[in-house]
Parts: structure tokens; C-alpha cells; sequence
């Protein structure tokens, strides 16, 4: 880092505003809190106070050219990155404005099946066509791994016209891919690499992490420093490698974003980063340790086999951040304490002395192949109709069907609805899986095209 | 000069306790630990701004949370105490000759090594050779234990701060699987007179139900604690509290105490109409 990452403008441009006393005649209309009493007294003074729209002292997200370009300088050097956009849309609106900047209508994009749905809705959105890998599975777990390089290989010389690889790094479960080696692949075959680090903040701060998308050299990266960052909720940062046009992503964001953007949600990223770069060392080896622990002492329960996550919300007040069939996935992160973590472990021993059952048969996951007919956007946009699941062979799928877990698609806009297709669908429910993504809540009927 | 040393028992009322020098102050990992001298209530051991104990009223907390399930069961050999890091539980539980083991899990040495220090009428036991400190979480302690302890004994502070996992569903359900099948627990319940307490009582009492077949709750007078009523938790595998007791045989033991006595005992248990109105709220 060459910066001095002790500083953080925009925090600092808030702060003085609120000692200048400004008379606002500008929006938000609640004027520092004075015009809501019960929403002030509910988040505080302090809060509302600095919730204050775009003006010259405080730049604009939009355009920036003062304390916001220098927060986002400071972001870019704490993560080794050419250049970082403060995201106020969540990392949702990051992962599509990576695949709106490098694809175009009709373009060909490689992702895993098991990537995030933002990254489909974006190809809804700009009509980029998928190409999809395999992620495999853990069959012990049941859980969805990350892309091998040799799968990704394969992929790139049966589409040498893709235009751009999308890599999780990690999965929801926290699984990494060889991402220097793909990186090596993409940029051998004039690909571009846009990574999904929605669930890694922290490899860029931690002693023995997994490598960030940065330090491979891929081209974007879409972060969110609030999962395991600690700034607020939505707000998430875009990275850009070199070989990457800033004024033109920017343009891209620009056609999304909103125009209000949240100075809390830009403060929050602000002072994160500086937490991060001046601490982040010290913090994650800490969260490495208790992660480590919790780790440990949970193994040693061996199996368990009941509704975890359920559980543990009901009866234990303690919220999990998800659940599937098989497993349960805990965030520890820089805000957790080792008495949580003890909680978390004591509780789970209880719940195995009161709830264990016998294990139910785990679902065995077959990866459906799928065979894609039209962009997604083509699909979703196109007449379409919804008719009974069973009549649906052969016909082209309109909407998603998803399926945790894994947390792999069965169906996405455009795709051929196979036999394999209908039974898994089938299967999954009987299994009690939780299908989501149709129209039809219960996904008895899906929406096809009309061709 | 004046010096008073004043806690907020609620957002709006203070309690103030006039001062002559402060003896010991210290940030540990886990708190702030104070200890006052008061030409009213003698040493004031003070805990994240809450009075623990001050020397003029520890013996009716520390009394009523040890001598109540003594009484019901003076069987009981083994015991663990969780928190009681001032020693007061402790000094109590060693005048049960038959008594064989005491293990006491305090989060917080300093706690300890302070009260051996400046409070020495209270840590006076800590050295009994039966009694063996372990410091770490209680809870910690407590789920790697099974059919082990007679009594458990949760002296705890308030659940707010370190003592916040000493009054979860998974410390209780832990606590029961520590027992043997006689086994008790005696838990600090708090208060059931500012709402801030006993929104924390209620939710105590609730949790443990949920594992022992007898939960009764009981009282005390304690001037230094906010609203001075204060309660504690008997849970038990076995024993009903008063209708097991057997007065004749713990009066035989002699054991020297100045707030406890078998009369109030029983009387203990017969609660103000407005606080078995909340408890029943859950039961």
C-alpha cells in the first residue's frame, strides 16, 4: 500500500459538514432528522445527521472528483487494484455491471452453473449468452465445488469466441478454484476474468488466505466489503485490473446506479477500508483462530442429523446465516467474540443430545446438462406460458428453477426442459429441497416460451 | 473532598453510596473491576458499573444461593460453581464438612486476584484444598461435563456483558447433562421489579423449565441491588424445594449463618402475588 490509509475523505468530509451547521434546502426532505422524529430517535441523531444527499464539499458518486475519488483511490490501493468503485446497489449491481462492461448482446460468457443468480440476471439484461461448467460436488457434503482449470479449459476451446470467464472465489460454501491458473487460461485466450468475491473481503488482508482476484492479475472483481468487511449492508466495491477502461465501467454503473447514492453506505465503505488496511492483518488472523476453534470443537460432535438452522433460531436464539439439507453454514467474521462462538459450539451439543435423529438419506445430486437454445434474455422477454411441469419436455424454459441445495439452477431462461431436467425437479421435491426461482411458487407449473 | 460512587439501576433512578478512597480499579479483558471503601456498607466490589457485593450485605446473597440446596440435599459431595470469582459462594459452600470437591469456573482471573487481595473476608476459602479454580467460560466448562456435579451454582453477573451466555437454552440444557440424576441448579435470577431485570428473569425461568421437572424461584433482601428484591432460580432433577427439606437434619449440622435459617427457608419460596403473575406468564 503506498497511500497513508490512516486517512478516510469521505468520513471526514461528513464530519465536517455536521460541525459547519449548514442550513439545508436541499434533500432528503427530513433535514438532518428534524422532519421524522420517530425514524431519529430510532437510529439516532448521529445517523441521520450525516444521511445527506450529493453536494460540492461531499462530491458525487456519480461523477467524482474530490473526497469520493480519493476514498475510492485509497480502496483501489488497500487491494491492489488499478482502480475501485464504491458500489451503493449491493454486490449484485457489481457482479452486472462486470458482465455489462466486458459483453455485449449475443456475446458468449463462461460461468459455473452454480453462480450467483446476479450474474444470469445480468445476461437477462445485456443478452450475453452462458456457457456453463460443471462446478461438480461434494458428495459427502452435498455441496457444489468451484471450477476446475481443466473444465475451464475445455470450455475455452469449445467457445474460443467467449468474450469472458466469471470464477467464484470463494462459493457460498467456500470453495476456491486454481484462479492464477485460470487467469493464465482466459488471458492466453483473450478472455477477461471477472470474479465474484462476494464472500472474500478478507483474502485480501489476511496472512494465509486464498489468493484474491487481484494479486492473479484478473481483470474485475466484484467485493463485498460488508459480509466479512463490516461496513454496512449494500454497499460493496468493484474492483478493476489493469487492461480495463474506468471511464467506461463507470458508464456502465452509471446506467443502473441510483443518483442518490447513501452517504451512510459510502461512509461505511470508507471507514471499513481504513479498518482494514490499518488492522485487517491482525483482525482476520484473530477470525482465522476462533474460526478455527469453533472448527475443532464442532468436529469432535461428529455427524448430526436434525433441523439445525431451524433449531437453533426457535429454541437457541441464534441466527445461522443458511441452511440445507445436509448442512449449515456460520459466518464468523471481525465482529464475532469468542463467547459467541462458544455459544454457537454449546448449542450445537445441545441439540445434538435433544434433537439427533438418524441420518436421512442425503440427496444425491446429479448435474443436469444444460442445453441452451437462446439468450436469456431472449427467453425471458419472449410470450411465454405457464403449463404443468410434467408437459414440459422439450419445450424451452422462460424463467429459473433453482434448487437448494446445492444452490445449483436446474432450469435458467432459455434452456432446453430435459427428461433428466423433470425428474430431477421432481426428485428434489420429494427429497423436501427448496425449489425457488419459478413463477409458480410451488413449481408445479413453469413458464415456457411460445415459440 | 466528597466522593460518591452512583449507579444507574435504571435509565432513571440512581443509587449512590458515599466513598472514603478507592482501592483497586483495573480494565480486565472482560470488564472493569472496582473495588471502594464505604464508611456505610465497608468494600464495594464493582463490576462494568453494577455493585456485585459490598461487605455489609454479601452474606444474605451469598447465604441464600448456597444454604437453600444444601439444605434440601446435604448429600450432595461434588459441586460446580460458575462466576462467584469474590469467593463469597465459596467460603459458604466449605463449611459443609461432607462436601468433597468444588470446582469453581470464573471467566475472569483478575476478579479473583483482585477480591484475594482487597476483599480477604470474602476470598477467604478460595484456598480450601477441596476447592479448585478453573478459569475459563462457564459455559465453555460446562458442555464438555456429563453426570459429574450434585449442584450447580450460577453466580453469576447480569446477562448483559461476559455473563450473557450464563442465561441461554444451551448453558441450562448443558447444566442438566452435568448433573447426575439428583443433581440441582441454583441460578442468581435477578429481579422482578424494574422491567430492564425482570424482562431477564422471565426469560431465565422460562428456559430452564424446559428441562427440570421442579423450578421454583425464590427471594431475598439485598440493599445494594436495584430495587434490593432480588431472586434466585431452584431447578432440580429430584428434589422439590421445601417439600423435601428436611429442617431436623441440616439445624443438626450446625452450620453458622446469619441470614439463613430453615423458617425462612420455606418462607423464601412463598413469593409476592406480582411476582408469581410474571412467572406464570411462561410456566
Amino acid at each position: 500500500m503506498k497511500l497513508d490509509q490512516s486517512r478516510a475523505p469521505v468520513f471526514e468530509a461528513l464530519k465536517q459538514y455536521r460541525e459547519n451547521r449548514i442550513v439545508s434546502f436541499d434533500v432528503p426532505g427530513h433535514k438532518q432528522g428534524k422532519g421524522n422524529p420517530e425514524l431519529t430517535e430510532f437510529l439516532g441523531r448521529q445517523c441521520m445527521s450525516v444521511d445527506v444527499n450529493s453536494m460540492k464539499p461531499l462530491d458525487n458518486l456519480c461523477h467524482p472528483v474530490s473526497v469520493i475519488k480519493e476514498a475510492e483511490e485509497l480502496m483501489a490501493d488497500a487491494f491492489g487494484a488499478k482502480h475501485a468503485f464504491f458500489m451503493v446497489n449491493g454486490t449484485s449491481s457489481a457482479v452486472q455491471a462486470m458482465v455489462m462492461s466486458v459483453c455485449k448482446r449475443g456475446d458468449k460468457i463462461i460461468m459455473p452453473r452454480n453462480v450467483h443468480r446476479s450474474s444470469i440476471n445480468a445476461l437477462i439484461v445485456c443478452g450475453a449468452v452462458p456457457v456453463y461448467v460443471n462446478p461438480g460436488v461434494n458428495k459427502r457434503l452435498g455441496i457444489p465445488l468451484g471450477m476446475s482449470a481443466d473444465s475451464v479449459k475445455r470450455a475455452i476451446e469449445l467457445h474460443p469466441d467467449a468474450k469472458a470467464i466469471i470464477v467464484n472465489n470463494p462459493t457460498y460454501y467456500g470453495v476456491c478454484s486454481n484462479l492464477r491458473e485460470i487467469v493464465r487460461l482466459a488471458h492466453d485466450a483473450g478472455m477477461k476474468v471477472l470474479v465474484d468475491e462476494a464472500h472474500g473481503t478478507h483474502f485480501y488482508f489476511g496472512d494465509y488466505m486464498p489468493l484474491s482476484a487481484m494479486s492473479v492479475g484478473a481483470d474485475m472483481a466484484a467485493v463485498s466489503m460488508h459480509k466479512t468487511g463490516g461496513s454496512l449492508t449494500q454497499s460493496s466495491a468493484l474492483l478493476l485490473g489493469e487492461g480495463i477502461s474506468e471511464g467506461y465501467v463507470r458508464q456502465i454503473i452509471n446506467l443502473t446506479q441510483t443518483t442518490s447514492a447513501s452517504y451512510l453506505l459510502m461512509s461505511s465503505l470508507d471507514i471499513s477500508r481504513k479498518n482494514l488496511a490499518l488492522n485487517g492483518r491482525k483482525i482476520f488472523e484473530w477470525v482465522t483462530e476462533l474460526a478455527t476453534y469453533g472448527r475443532n470443537e464442532i468436529n469432535k460432535l461428529g455427524g448430526l442429523y436434525a433441523e439445525v438452522y431451524d433449531i437453533l433460531r426457535d429454541r437457541y436464539d441464534i441466527q445461522i446465516e443458511f441452511g440445507d439439507i445436509g448442512n449449515i453454514l456460520a459466518i464468523v467474521s471481525v465482529g464475532d467474540k469468542i463467547l459467541n462462538v462458544e455459544r454457537l459450539i454449546s448449542a450445537l451439543y445441545e441439540v445434538k443430545r435433544l434433537y439427533s435423529k438418524d441420518p436421512s438419506g442425503m440427496l444425491d445430486h446429479e448435474y443436469i446438462e444444460p442445453v441452451v437454445m437462446c439468450s436469456p434474455q431472449d427467453a425471458f422477454y419472449s410470450k411465454k406460458r405457464q403449463i404443468p411441469l410434467q408437459d414440459t419436455l422439450g419445450t424451452i424454459c422462460a424463467e429459473f428453477v433453482m434448487c437448494y441445495p446445492p444452490g445449483i439452477p436446474i432450469l435458467a431462461p432459455g434452456e432446453l426442459i430435459t427428461k433428466d431436467a423433470i425428474e430431477y425437479i421432481t426428485y428434489a421435491k420429494a427429497k423436501g429441497c427448496n425449489l425457488t426461482g419459478a413463477e409458480d411458487i410451488n413449481t408445479e407449473k413453469i413458464n415456457i416460451m411460445i415459440q | 473532598m466528597e466522593m460518591w460512587y452512583t449507579e444507574e439501576q435504571t435509565g432513571n433512578v440512581r443509587f449512590s453510596i458515599r466513598c472514603d478512597r478507592q482501592k483497586y480499579s483495573a480494565q480486565s479483558e472482560f470488564q472493569r473491576i472496582e473495588i471502594f471503601s464505604t464508611p456505610e456498607f465497608g468494600d464495594v466490589l464493582v463490576l462494568d458499573d453494577r455493585v456485585m457485593l459490598t461487605q455489609k450485605d454479601e452474606f444474605i446473597y451469598h447465604e441464600m444461593i448456597t444454604h437453600v440446596p444444601m439444605a434440601v440435599n446435604p448429600d450432595i459431595k461434588k459441586i460446580l460453581v460458575i462466576g462467584a470469582g469474590d469467593g463469597g459462594t465459596v467460603r459458604e459452600l466449605v463449611k459443609y464438612k461432607t462436601v468433597e470437591r468444588i470446582d469453581m469456573v470464573e471467566i475472569d482471573r483478575m476478579v479473583v486476584d483482585a477480591c484475594k487481595e482487597f476483599l480477604p473476608t470474602v476470598a477467604s476459602k478460595l484456598d480450601d484444598p477441596r476447592v479448585h479454580i478453573y478459569i475459563e467460560d462457564g459455559l465453555r466448562f460446562v458442555r464438555r461435563v456429563e453426570n459429574e456435579y450434585d449442584l450447580i451454582i450460577v453466580d453469576s453477573t447480569d446477562p448483559f456483558g461476559p455473563g450473557e451466555g450464563l442465561f441461554t437454552t444451551e448453558f441450562y440444557g448443558n447444566c442438566y447433562k452435568a448433573l447426575t440424576d439428583s443433581g440441582s441448579l441454583v441460578n442468581q435470577h435477578e429481579s422482578p421489579f424494574y422491567p430492564s431485570y425482570s424482562r431477564a428473569m422471565k426469560q431465565a425461568h422460562k428456559k430452564i423449565l424446559q428441562f427440570f421437572p421442579f423450578c421454583k424461584v425464590y427471594q431475598a433482601h439485598i440493599p445494594t441491588y436495584p430495587s434490593g428484591h432480588w431472586l434466585f432460580g431452584f431447578a432440580s432433577k429430584k428434589y422439590h424445594p421445601t417439600n423435601d427439606l428436611d429442617e431436623g437434619r441440616w439445624n443438626r449440622l450446625s452450620i453458622d449463618t446469619n441470614y439463613y435459617n430453615t423458617r425462612l427457608h420455606k418462607g423464601a419460596f412463598a413469593l409476592p402475588t406480582y411476582v408469581t403473575k410474571q412467572l406464570l406468564e411462561n410456566e
